[in-house]
This record gives structure tokens, sequence and C-alpha cells, in this order.
């Protein structure tokens, strides 16, 4: 039996089932975390001292993180355009390039973790840790998740090409929707946490 | 995005699909992707829950009608820990009080009412051959089914389960016992399943929707389910954040929710303190009040479909009932801070959220209303489906009404600790849903089994229900308004005030365990019909509506025909036509 719709579109919504399936998702997850960042905005409001995020994190490594996901979201982008244009092989390359730039961007993560740790700043510290630990751990889980998605469609999910070329492609402009959002998620907390 | 290869890509996909066509019994039954085994699934388990939340309920029954009385028979089953000598321990009533409140809504109502029904229903209605996504649909059902072990684990962990309410209020919740964790954790698996089964129903509802079926002809229980979808699906993940958060608050000693300086037993905490106690009730009322929702316009839609089908007219008012329920389901999301009046919040907010409360009763009595006209002038046939529904709209009715008091600030200030609110929510959740729920049993079970479930045992179990449910929550009015807070584990009986109404709560009490008693017919009659039940027609209810020209049971892919929709979903006793009904699939 088969699910109408799930490779080709449907004609009066122009969409297939795995992009709206993907859009609701993103929709829940703009509530969780905007319900995260406001509660960031009542903390902090409702706190009399609060530390500029400069001054208690490294801004440094934040910006390089920055720039990992961005270029990530770039290689991603591509990943999609190359099967778009039925080049497997550079697929491939690029695809392999966003996992291993979201595996960077956790290994600085670790870095700076480990470092706060180990100056005893843990979540339990103050509520900006509180937040900061909450806020970065939730979206570092979203980062490992789109890796394990993306190093899917790398490794054993790849075999659909050959069979669905189309599915697979769609498969990996959604998973690439996912991976945008978790970099946009990043675009907000980096200001929010280690600038202002 | 289209393809030129799309055809034969497709063509090659239903071939590789056609190697799996013979499924063994794991596949078929328990890790079933088709979404009528899963609505099953559903069902069974939320119906499990309903009873077990019941009997928590009727022990705590016990102890309001008869407070400190050893507990007869079965007292001594509980432990020294928890009934020493059967007479119940306060922390056990909490226990019992936290664990049936979550347990009715996340894992009886809504399991039930959305995960069942829709499940069920939702497909065969628009004419689908399954869910948009049907291993998410799987998946679903696990997370609740985990979700439903944890918490049911939660009993047997040292201190035993959650005692913080259903609510779960800090800064209380954080410092209680290890079964808050397992609360936590048990709500973050039952928040997935309803991610995942709303993302489902709402790709499902608007893509597999059959030809012709356009969002003016869908019958409005699959409104009320998408309209549903939408709270779950908007409405869920800022309680997930908030159980986060309380996680982080209790497992790692942040202090997102604890206040500086907070004295328990006599010692400072250790915390860092500066935490914000009423942003978790924010939070967990942003999901709640549209939980309430989530609750009711199931039952609505359930309603509506019986309804319609038995008086053989169409819905009076379908498109105001649906423009109603689509303006609810946005008003749903700015009345939450009703529930928190009594937090002290400014006038400013108040006068803000009890406008706002004022005007989301509008489109619930324009449903209601819609629903109480179609009555009008209908030859009604009172089967038992048609018995419950019907009761349904006196029985929300009071709890509806009952509420407004409670929309208002300055009436809820008395009111809202009272025993009134327990009155009036359950109005609309057990006498309103759950008879709504029963109704939906006994109307598409001929469906799902192909037999009928039996009439007479129906009619007992229907007319029991109905006067015991009023015995049981009708009193709390009285109680309520005597002003004895629905928080104590005795009922009140050391507060002189109270003792002019202790006798209600026996009748409450005995009004409950009655009411037990009448749930037995229905219990057999479940099991008894599957292989006894009267040989039921596909259409067996002569309905217009689509999942009625499938067989009964459905199989797997639903229907031989790809069905088209040829009319709107209540075309009943057309003038001219040579039957009573035109259904929407007849060309």
């Amino acid at each position: 039996m088969d699910i109408p719709y799930t490779v080709e579109v449907r004609r009066d919504t122009g969409l297939n089932n795995g992009k709206i399936g993907i859009w609701l998702f993103l929709a829940s997850e703009v509530m969780l975390f905007g319900a995260l960042f406001a509660s960031y905005i009542l903390i902090r409001t409702g706190s009399p001292s609060w530390p500029r995020g400069d001054t208690v994190l490294d801004y440094r490594l934040a910006t390089f993180n920055t720039i990992v996901l961005i270029a990530s979201s770039v290689t991603m982008v591509m990943a999609w355009a190359s099967l778009m244009r039925r080049r497997f092989g550079t697929f491939r390359i690029y695809m392999a390039a966003t996992v291993l730039l979201g595996g960077v961007f956790l290994v600085v993560k670790y870095f700076e973790y480990s470092h706060h740790l180990h100056l005893g700043e843990y979540p339990s510290h103050s509520n900006f840790f509180a937040i900061y630990y909450t806020l970065t751990g939730l979206h570092m889980l979203h980062v490992l998740g789109g890796m394990v998605v993306n190093a899917y469609f790398w490794g054993p999910g790849a075999k659909l090409w050959n069979t669905n070329p189309v599915w697979f492609t769609n498969r990996v402009e959604h998973s690439g929707l996912f991976w945008h959002f978790v970099d946009l998620v990043w675009i907000f907390l980096f200001p929010t946490l280690y600038l202002l | 995005m289209s393809h030129p290869g799309t055809v034969a890509a497709g063509a090659a996909h239903r071939a590789h699909e056609a190697h799996h066509e013979e499924l063994g019994f794991w596949r078929k039954y328990v890790f079933s992707t088709d979404h009528k085994v899963i609505g099953i699934q559903y069902a069974v388990t939320g119906l499990l829950f309903l009873l077990f939340g019941f009997v928590l309920m009727m022990l705590m029954r016990w102890n309001l009608a008869y407070p400190g009385v050893p507990l007869p028979l079965i007292g001594g089953l509980f432990g020294e820990a928890r009934m020493p000598g059967g007479t119940m321990l306060p922390e056990f009533y909490n226990e019992l009080g936290a664990m049936h409140g979550t347990i009715m809504v996340f894992l009886g109502v809504v399991p039930l009412a959305v995960g069942g029904f829709g499940n069920f229903v939702l497909p065969l209605q628009i004419g689908a051959p399954d869910m948009a996504f049907p291993k998410i649909n799987m998946a679903s059902y696990w997370c609740l089914f985990l979700g439903g072990i944890t918490m049911l684990g939660s009993f047997f962990v040292p201190g035993g389960a959650a005692q913080s309410g259903w609510t779960s209020y800090t800064p209380l919740a954080v410092i209680a016992g290890s079964g808050q964790t397992w609360w936590l954790v048990g709500m973050i698996f039952l928040i997935t399943s309803s991610l995942l089964g709303a993302v489902n129903f709402l790709t499902t509802t608007i893509q597999l929707r059959a030809k012709g079926l356009t969002f003016m002809r869908l019958p409005f229980f699959v409104w009320a389910q998408f309209v549903t979808s939408f709270l779950l699906l908007l409405a869920f993940p800022p309680l997930e954040a908030a159980g986060v958060m309380q996680l982080m608050d209790r497992v790692a000693g942040t202090s997102f929710f604890m206040p500086s300086g907070l004295v328990v037993s006599g010692q400072v905490l250790a915390n860092a303190g500066g935490g914000n106690t009423v942003l978790w009730q924010h939070l967990f009322w942003f999901l709640a009040h549209p939980e309430v929702y989530v609750l009711i316009l199931p039952a609505m839609g359930i309603v509506a479909e019986i309804i319609a089908n038995n008086t053989r007219k169409p819905l009076w008012g379908y498109r105001s009932m649906v423009y109603s329920i689509v303006f609810l389901g946005f008003v749903s999301f700015i009345v939450w801070a009703h529930h928190m009046f009594m937090t002290g919040m400014g006038t400013a907010m108040a006068a803000f959220f009890q406008t706002t409360t004022m005007i989301i009763s509008i489109p619930s009595v324009v449903i209601l209303t819609a629903l109480v006209v179609s009555l009008w002038g209908g030859s009604i046939r009172f089967n038992t489906p048609m018995l419950f529904a019907i009761s349904f709209l006196p029985m929300f009715g009071i709890g509806g009404l009952t509420g407004l008091p409670l929309g208002l600030n300055i009436s809820d200030i008395p009111l809202h600790d009272t025993y009134y609110v327990i009155a009036h929510f359950h109005y609309v959740v057990a006498p309103g849903t759950i008879f709504a729920l029963f109704a939906g049993i006994y109307y598409w079970y001929p469906k799902a089994t192909g037999r009928r479930m039996n009439e007479t045992l129906g009619k007992v179990h229907w007319f029991g229900s109905l006067v015991c449910m009023n015995v049981v929550f009708m009193p709390m009015f009285l109680v309520g308004l005597a002003g004895v807070s629905r928080r104590l584990f005795d009922a009140g009986s050391a507060y002189d005030f109270a003792q002019g109404t202790m006798h209600w709560n026996s009748v409450s009490s005995w009004g409950a365990w009655i009411m037990a008693l009448f749930q037995i017919p229905f219990i057999f009659n479940f099991f008894w019909s599957i292989r006894n039940g009267e040989k039921a027609e596909d259409n067996v209810w002569q309905a217009t509506t689509i999942e009625w020209s499938a067989p009964s049971p459905p199989p797997h892919g639903n229907f031989a025909v790809a069905p088209q929709a040829h009319r709107g979903p209540y075309e009943y006793s057309v003038p001219g036509a040579n039957k009573d009904f035109t259904p929407q699939f007849e060309a």
C-alpha cells in the first residue's frame, strides 16, 4: 500500500507530505525555544544583577562556532543542490562536510563546557549558567540529532538514491530545513548569551 | 518539485512494498503501522488508564467520605508506608490526587479522544488509505506507552509517585520526592508522543483528503481533530521547556523556579535562588489551557457526528460551527492566566485575561447552541450512542456555564481554591468529554469490529452513568460554595465551617462507587461483542460520511477504490431523495 503524495506533490497544496510535516515540526520547535527565550527574559529582568555574556563566556569560541554552523548550512544546501543536479558524488562530499562541521561545533562546545565545569561554574552556580547550560545543551542535542540524520543520508540512507532519487532528494531537503533551523537557533543564542 | 522520474520511481517503490504484504503477528498487531490498529491500541490504552485513574479517585473518595476511618477489606494492601492500619496518610492522598489528574488528562482522555478516535476515524473519514507517516504514527503510540510505564513505575520508587498535583507547581514540586522526577520524564515522553501525533494528523488532513473533499466538506469531527492537533503542536512545547527547566532544578540544582532564601523544614535551601516561581505557572497553563480544548474539541466532534446521524437531518449551522472552532483554537492561546488570578496579578493583566476568557465562551456557546438546535424537528433515534451524545449537551452546558464566574477575577478569587472548581471542570471533562467518548465507542465499534455492541447493556451503562455522574459532581458545587478547600485530604473535617457539608462528601463518594458498578456492563459488552455482537453491515447507522463506505472492519489500506466526495458531510433527509440519507461518497 502506498501513501499518496509521499514523493509527488499534491496539486492543490503544492507540497509533498514530508515538507508539510517538517515545517509543522519546526513550528513546534519555535515554540519550544521561544518558551526558553521568554523564560530567559523573565528571569533576567527579574534579577537584581546579571553578568554581561562576554565577561563570563568566551565569545571568541562562540564566534568561531557561529562561522562553523553557517558554513555547515552552506554545505547542506550544496549537498541538496548536488542531488538536484544529479551529482551523487558531489552530494556525498558536501554531506560529509556538513556532518564534520557539526562535529567541529560539538568539539568546540566540549572544550567550552569542560572549561566552565573546571572553574566550578556548574548549572547550579547562578541563573545565568542555568539558562546557559539549558539553552546550549538543548541546542546541542538538536545539532546531534541533525548530524545523526545527515550521517544516515550520507551512509545507509543513500541507497534510496538508486531506487527513488526524487524521494531521496526531498528527504535531504527536509533534513536541510531542520539543519538550517538549528543554525538559526544558534544565531539567536549567540548574541543573547555571549554578547548581551 | 515535479520530476520526470516520479512515475517510474513510484512503480519501483510499489514493487518494493509488495514483498512486505505478509506480516507476522508482531508486525500486524503489536508494532503495526496501520492507523486502525494504532487507533485501537491507543483507545484500549486510554480506556485502561481511565479505569486506573478512576480507581485512584475511588480510593481518595473513601478518605473524603470517612476521614480517618480505616478502609475495609483492601486497606491492608497498600502497606504501612501509605495506609498504616488501613488509614490513609495525607502523603498517599496527595500521591493519588496528583496521579489521578495526570493520568486522566494525559494518559486517559487525550490518548482515547485524539490518539484513539483521531487515528481510527480521521483517515477513514477523509478517504485516506492510512496516515501520512505510518511509522511516525507507531512511534507516537510507543512514546505514549513508555510515558505510561514511567508514570506507573513511579508508584514504586521510594517516596512514591508525584505528590504535587497534576499542575506540579513550583517550588513545591522542586523539593518533592523522587516521584516528581519520574513524572517529568514521563511527561517528556507523553509530549513527544503528542507532537508526533499532531504533525501526523495535520499533514494527513491537509494532504490525504479524498478527491472532492474540500475543507468545507470535511465532517465536523475532522475539523475538531484538526484544530486539536494545532493546539497540541504549539502548546505542548512550552511545557516541555518548562519540564526541562524543572528537571534541571531538581537534578542539576538550578534555580529557574526557586526563589532566594526559601526555607524548608526550618532550613534555608542552599540553591542560587533568584528564580521565578510564577514562571512555571505561566508555562504550565500556556499548555494546559489549550489542553482543556484538546480535551473538549474531539468530544464536540464526536457528538456532532452522532447527532447529525441520529436526528436524520443536517447539522444546524455547520459553517458557523467550523468558524467557531477555528476561532476557539486561536483564542485558547491567550486566556491561560485566568487559572492564575490567585497569584495576585495586577488588575491590568487580570482585565486582559478575563476579557479574552469571556470572548472565548462565545464560540463554545455557538457550537453548543448549534448542536442543541440540530435536535429541533429531527426524527431522533434513541440508540446508545445518541443517548450518550444527547447527555453530553446539558452536562457540558452545566460545566461551561459554571465556568463563567471562574473566568472573572472578582468571583474567581473566593471560588478558585474550593470544590466549586473541581465540580466545574469535572462537569466539562467527565460527564462531558467522557460521555462523548463513550458515544463514540458505541458508534464506531461496528466499523472497527464488524459487530454492534449490545443495546440493552449499553442503555444500562448510559442510565447508571448519567445518574451517578450527577450524584458525584452536583454536591461538589454545594461543598465549594460553602467555601471548603479542594486541597484537604480529610475534606475539611477539622474545620467548623466545613461540618455542614461533610455529608455531601459521602453522597459524592457513594455516587462514584456505584458508578463503578455501572461500568461493568460496558466492560463486559466491549469484550463480549467482539465475537458475539450482532453482525453489522458496512453502513450500519445509515450515515453519510466516507468512513461508512469502507468494509467493516476495513482492511489494510481501507478502501478498495479511492473514494470521492460529491457533497457536504451531512446530507440527511434531502427533499426528493429516495432515502433519508445521501452519502458523501455516492455519486
